[in-house]
């Protein structure tokens, strides 16, 4: 199947931002979705609220477009009632870590098996450039015209002390190696968190002076490297990318059938 | 397989209610006076490969029965009053994008933490107006277990005929006292399946086209149609507008399909109404000390009677007008500041003559204080 069939062609054209980084996002998912031959009717994709959670109207998926902050609880729900079903979440930074970020560490520790892509502009953009918990210390937005003072997170990091059974990070000038992540992600058995640093440049870019769409991404290939790269321990300050985590833990729905089958036993 | 006998609680009513009803996934988080709700279930879900979750709170648990529910599960959580706060947001997207679902809020007393271990009948305008938006709900409620399983079931019945979420207002006197519960035998109460689509694979599925007769048939996700599903004014195909037109006609829709059916939605018991001078209405908790000083009042020969309301929303103000027309005086017993008393003012053709018997201390009202204020507003004193 091409991409374009996974496409709602009906629903275009879509609402983003030329040079927005979400539709690069949503080109190498449906490459990883491509690649790995994933059936149209077994994907189901729940989205929170922000401009990156529109992907989902645009894609031919069982498509869940919820309130924000909470698509992981919605998608919980969802994946343990039909656990043959492949679960996608992708959210925005806000919707995941800031509002959501209690489902977050939770869909996390519970391991259930789905995929969470953190679309990371460091920005509230659907709500017009607001710092978000991503945009870290010394950043500007419409909500910090003197400076923003709120320390980051480290999604990776949080991910992996929440209990995420795999983690990796990527960025949208890196569409290859992001398609393979996403790929690898998608067919790991538990939950699986993959950040991608995207640019908004309408608002982050625009208010920290970043330049254009493209400019932001060559900042990505300039101030990230691969996981082990020896110019990590030479500069600290540089971003690593690549699979932080991936490990085996026992996953939730898999757990929940030997929990009906002691049950039953009881009954 | 015959009628079972239990003695029970009222949190066990609604689970047995539910699990006739054909419960087939719960997600909670734990609170007083609920949280027996949850506990049985985590039991008695499992042996009938039915799922429950506790989840990591109660926004959680009301979005995990919305994505539950699209794949086709009867889906069911309960909670009190902080839970129920917290449920609002989500409670609106069930309601925008039509999820049939059941909400249990077991009513304690509030604001905030309240009272945990006390009783109040203050959610019931929350129940009808906590989401924003204009939107039409349906809220019940019961006075006592066999009657809190019969609504169960009707709740799920309604959510399914509807494709809304229904509440379930008890209360915490209900939730903990221990009553006679006789359990129906399978079949014996109707049960509304969810209605399914009949149109084929391959052909333009519209999940948000009503019928002729507005009932909007589903398919399950993981099924074979593909639909967006959002808290968006959408269209036919689920995908979000926000053409004038389109706008207007879902939110008709949405209020209209569940207020051109109050005759159906509507379940009450009455005692004595039909000649009664002085008419009680109430509801919950409360109606059995108003039952029981009608029946009490009667043996001495007073025209006392009760309208003992189960549907509170849609509000039966047709049935509150002419069960109150007759009747001198009209009292309202209620377990707050007069909220369901606003509703029968509004109803009768006579508000002037509707008073309000409430109590407001946690504790239930005794049918000495119902007797002592229907006497002072007969101007007999006390
Ligand atoms: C409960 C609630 N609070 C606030 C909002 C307003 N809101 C919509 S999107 C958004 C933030 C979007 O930022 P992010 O999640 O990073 O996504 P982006 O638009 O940057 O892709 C906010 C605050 C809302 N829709 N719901
Ligand atoms: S505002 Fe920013 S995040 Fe939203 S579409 Fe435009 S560029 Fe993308
Ligand atoms: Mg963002």
């Amino acid at each position: 199947m091409a991409t374009k069939d996974y496409i709602r062609e009906r629903f275009f054209p879509h609402i983003w931002c030329p040079g927005c980084g979400h539709g690069i996002i949503m080109n190498a998912l449906l490459h990883a979705i491509e690649q790995i031959g994933l059936k149209k009717n077994d994907i189901v994709m729940v989205s929170g609220i922000g401009c990156s959670s529109r992907i989902s109207g645009y894609l031919d998926f069982h498509t869940l477009h919820t309130i924000h902050g909470r698509a992981l609880a919605f998608a919980t729900g969802v994946k343990i009632s039909r656990p043959e079903l492949t679960l996608l979440v992708p959210m925005g930074d806000g919707d995941a870590l800031s509002i959501g970020g209690n489902h977050f560490i939770h869909a996390c520790r519970r391991n259930i098996d789905m995929t969470a892509i953190v679309m990371n502009n460091r920005v509230y953009g659907m709500t017009g450039g607001q710092y978000s918990p991503l945009s870290g210390y010394g950043t500007y937005a419409t909500t910090a015209p003197y400076m923003n003072i709120d320390q980051d997170f480290d999604v990776v990091q949080l991910a992996t002390a929440s209990g995420a059974t795999f983690v990796a990070r990527s960025t949208t000038y890196h569409v290859h190696e992001m398609t393979a992540i996403l790929k690898a992600a998608i067919l790991h058995k538990g939950f699986s968190v993959v950040e991608v640093m995207s640019q908004c440049p309408t608002y982050f870019g625009r208010k920290n002076k970043e330049g254009s769409a493209s400019d932001m991404m060559e900042k990505f290939r300039a101030r990230t490297v691969p996981l082990g790269s020896k110019k990590k321990q030479e500069d600290p300050t540089l971003i690593e990318r690549g699979i932080f985590v991936d490990k085996q833990m026992p996953e939730y729905c898999e757990e929940y059938q030997k929990i009906i089958g002691r049950a039953m036993k009881d009954k | 397989m015959g009628r079972q006998v239990k003695f029970v609680q009222g949190n066990e009513a609604c689970v047995e209610g539910a699990l006739y009803a054909g419960l087939g996934f719960f997600a909670g988080y734990p609170i007083t006076p609920s949280t027996e709700i949850a506990e049985l279930l985590s039991a008695r879900l499992p042996q009938n490969k039915g799922i429950f979750m506790q989840m990591e709170d109660e926004i959680a648990s009301i979005c995990a029965i919305i994505g539950a529910s699209l794949t086709g599960r009867k889906s069911m959580t309960a909670t009190s009053g902080p839970g129920f706060s917290l449920m609002q947001e989500a409670l609106g997207f069930a309601a925008m994008a039509e999820i049939p679902c059941v909400i249990v809020d077991m009513q304690r007393g509030g604001p905030s933490t309240g009272l945990p271990t006390k009783l109040s009948q203050g959610d019931v305008n929350q129940a009808r107006w906590g989401t924003h938006g204009d939107h039409a709900i349906v809220a019940m409620t019961a006075s006592n277990h066999q009657d809190i399983f019969s609504v169960t079931v009707d709740a799920f019945n309604f959510a399914e005929m509807y494709r809304t979420p229904v509440i379930l207002l008890f209360d915490e006197v209900l939730a903990h006292m221990r009553e006679r519960l006789e359990i129906p035998s399978p079949g014996e109460l109707p049960l509304v399946e969810r209605l399914k689509t009949g149109v084929p694979e391959g052909v333009d599925y519209h999940p948000y086209l009503p019928r002729e007769d507005g009932r909007l048939p589903m398919s399950d996700f993981g099924g074979v149609h593909r639909y967006n599903v959002t808290g968006l004014f959408h269209d036919m195909w689920g995908f979000p507008t926000e053409d004038p037109k389109i706008v207007y006609g879902l939110m008709r829709h949405l209020v209209d399909k569940i207020e051109h059916h109050v005759d159906d939605l509507t379940r009450y018991r009455e005692y004595f109404a039909e000649d009664a001078e002085t008419l009680l209405i109430s509801y919950g908790s409360a109606a059995r000390s108003a039952l029981h000083v009608v029946m009490n009042r009667r043996q001495r020969g007073e025209r006392l009677g009760l309208l003992e309301l189960q549907t509170l929303w849609p509000f039966p103000a047709a049935l509150v007008r002419q069960k109150a027309e007759k009747a001198r005086y009209v009292v309202v017993v209620e377990m707050n500041m007069g909220q369901v008393l606003q509703s029968v003012k509004a109803a009768v053709e006579r508000p002037d003559r509707v008073s309000l018997a409430n109590q407001v201390d946690g504790t239930l009202i005794t049918p000495t204080s119902i007797l002592n204020i229907l006497r002072i507003i007969q101007g007999r004193g006390v």
